[in-house]
């Protein structure tokens, strides 16, 4: 789960990772009051959405008063923000976030991740600051620092002072850095979250450490013992589709083809996807109905494909290990009953009781195609996709 | 002689709720031996037959257990792991799904120094053809063969699995090691025990989007397999930054794509099927003298 940039400062701040100060806003008088609350000198104005990119597209201004700041955001406010992150579509910008300007001595990058081939957490650090790290480890990942903190000993000194040193910073700033990297250590460990990324961490002038941007992103698997950071959630940010399978318990991406796909398991609901595009087609999302798909998710699933207009044709393919074709059979049944099958369906039941659940299908008079395998069930939805 | 379990394994079952329950008894069915299940506070019950303990040690030490299937529910699956390992178990297969990444990264670093094998989380399980199954998948369309199946999948297994099967072609065992992004063992470690395995002719390794488990294993099969290995990468056209299903299935920072993973393995000296449906006919046409 992803969260805003002030909503992950409020929790920097909370955990006593210095960040500089800053307001919300949701109006451009809001802005207004904000900067004046900083003390009316210089601000950042900067667009509250998840993706990264805002400054380039114009998302993050500086205002050098209050007036100015109520300017800037009513030019941010209600924009469109388009982003490598936020696709063609882009962002509608909500809210902004205003925050008191830093005087900016050196720019660094600075990031907690679970490193998945060390088994490790990473601390990634570079003096490339404020720019994508990708990037940096393409151009010249000499300049990448990365250590790795065994989870069950926690953060050492030592490590500290290797991405300190790394950095090239002096013993005053050494000691601002222990400062900053327990407490954004100690966060990313207790709140279970999978990034943690501050850039750019910059040194002002006075000497201090600060995190300038801040983003974080929580373990999705753990948000059950974490409600605090469940209620960070913001459902503009995500697919009204998206939203809705989760809330019965299904995973579902929404992409721009035109056959809908329901599928038991995520490897196979990937491999249909690779299936039906060597055919020549497109699908129109990924859809795991889960292992332990039965009647009354196929329903739920199929209410949730035929919200797409775009869709033209659906696939069924489920290989039953220990979900039962037969029940499959009946859910899908039960689904064009009530929903009314307006597009061509392929279905293609493998596995437990599949049998069973073709007879079920063939019987019952509607217009169901059957496929016996992956190929045949792919090549069946591209060409009804493509009449339709 | 197969890998990780055969006729001889004693299995019990860690978490004998709906789930554990339903599976301990298809897995007797397939005529494994589940001697034991575990659940606190249960102790002393019976349940379909099978005895019940409040530990895991009690259960080994009255039944000799060896392995165990854990279906405990996410917030305590981690603990259940390393209760299995301090229990002095050879193998552990976690089938439960949603366990926080950092209880399994935890976990994971504590079980070094440990002689247990773990196998998982969010996997489908472990089956030897007519002699052994743990965990949930459908045994019956295995059959039992030369060519061993290691997958991060589930439904896309037995996919690949019954195309073997259709062809004629057995199973020495198969493994399904887990879609999360923190597992037990990797592609690498399973295709060191199909290598060192008699039995084993052949690999089919399923992998998909995300990290670079299956770039490791591609190093791995160049410099120490002798024997050939069948690849299919699920995931081709999956969109970045989104999250397929599996937690670890996801292409991050431009990392962990599909092409990527298929450059590395047919560098490796893989032959990797394009279609999901050809997995079987890919491996039949690299070793044609599989067929039984």
């Amino acid at each position: 789960m992803n969260v805003h940039e002030y909503q992950a400062k409020a929790l920097l701040r909370a955990f006593g990772v210095p960040v500089p100060r800053g307001e919300l806003a949701c109006t451009p008088a809001e802005a207004e009051q904000a900067a004046r609350a900083l003390g009316g000198g210089l601000v950042a104005v900067k667009a509250q959405v998840h993706a990264g990119g805002r400054g380039k597209a114009g998302g993050i201004k500086l205002a050098k008063s209050a007036s100015e700041a109520k300017t800037t955001a009513s030019e941010i406010l209600g924009m469109t923000l388009r982003t490598a992150q936020t696709g063609a579509q882009g962002k509608v910008v909500r809210k902004v976030y205003v925050e008191a300007g830093s005087d900016i001595a050196r720019e660094f990058y600075l990031g907690i991740v679970v490193d998945r081939a060390s088994e490790k957490l990473a601390i990634i650090a570079s003096t490339e600051g404020g720019v994508a790290i990708e990037e940096v480890a393409e151009r010249s990942p000499e300049k990448i620092i990365s250590v790795h903190v065994d989870p069950n000993l926690g953060l050492q000194p030592y490590q500290v002072r290797r991405v300190g040193f790394g950095l090239g910073l002096n013993v005053e700033l050494l000691a601002q850095l222990q400062a900053f990297l327990a407490p954004l250590y100690r966060l990313f460990v207790e709140k279970d979250a999978s990034l943690a990324e501050i850039n750019p961490l910059v040194s002002t002038q006075d000497g201090e450490l600060l995190a300038l941007d801040a983003k974080l992103n929580f373990d999705d698997n753990a948000l059950f013992r974490h409600p605090d950071v469940e209620a960070l959630h913001d459902p503009d940010e995500e697919d009204p589709r998206e939203l809705e399978a989760k809330k019965i318990d299904l995973s579902y991406v929404g992409l721009d083809g035109d056959i809908g796909c329901m599928v038991n398991g995520a490897g196979l609901a990937m491999a249909t996807l690779d299936m039906i595009q060597l055919c020549g087609g497109a699908p129109a999302n990924f859809l795991d109905a889960g292992g332990g798909a039965d009647k009354e998710k196929v329903e739920a699933a199929f209410k949730l494909i035929l919200r797409d207009p775009n869709v033209k044709a659906i696939l069924v393919n489920i290989f039953g290990g220990i979900v039962r074709c037969d029940l499959i059979a009946e859910g899908v049944l039960a689904a064009a009953e009530e929903l009314g099958l307006g597009v061509p369906l392929v279905v293609r039941l493998q596995g437990t009781n599949s049998r069973e659940g073709r007879e079920i299908l063939a019987a019952s008079g509607l217009d169901i195609t059957p496929a016996q395998t992956l190929a045949e069930a792919a090549e069946k939805a591209v060409a009804a996709a493509r009449a339709g | 002689m197969a890998i990780l379990c055969d006729k001889n394994t004693k299995l019990l079952v860690q978490g004998m709720g709906r789930m554990g329950q339903f599976h301990a008894r298809l897995s007797i069915d397939y005529g494994t031996q589940v001697v034991a299940g575990v659940a606190p506070g249960k102790g002393g019950q019976t349940i379909d037959g099978i005895p019940i303990f409040d530990t895991v040690r009690q259960a080994v030490s009255v039944t000799g257990a060896n392995a165990s299937v854990i279906f405990v529910p996410p917030a305590g699956a981690s603990d259940a792991v390393l209760e299995a390992a301090d229990a002095g178990l050879d193998l552990a297969v976690c089938i439960t799904e949603g366990i926080p990444t950092l209880d399994m990264l935890r976990a994971k670093n504590g079980l070094r120094g440990s002689a247990m094998r773990l196998i998982g989380p969010n996997c489908p399980g472990v089956v030897t053809p007519e002699q052994c199954r743990i965990g949930i998948m459908p045994a019956q369309i295995t059959r039992p063969g030369p060519v061993g199946v290691v997958s991060r999948s589930g439904t896309l297994t037995y996919e690949a699995v019954d195309q073997l099967s259709r062809l004629g072609i057995g199973q020495s065992t198969c493994v399904g090691i887990g879609g999360d992004p923190i597992i037990g063992s990797t592609f690498t470690d399973v295709l060191a025990l199909f290598e060192a395995d008699a039995e084993t002719r052949a690999v089919v390794m399923i992998g998909e989007i995300g990290g670079a488990a299956e770039e490791a294993a591609a190093a791995f099969v160049a410099k120490h397999m002798s024997k050939p290995v069948v690849a299919f990468i699920a995931g081709q056209n999956a969109p970045p930054g989104k999250r397929m299903g599996h937690a670890g299935a996801i292409i991050a920072g431009g990392k962990g794509r599909a092409s990527d993973k298929i450059a590395a393995l047919e560098a490796a000296g893989v032959t990797v099927a394009r279609s999901p449906a050809d997995i079987g006919e890919t491996l039949a046409q690299r070793v044609p003298d599989l067929v039984a």
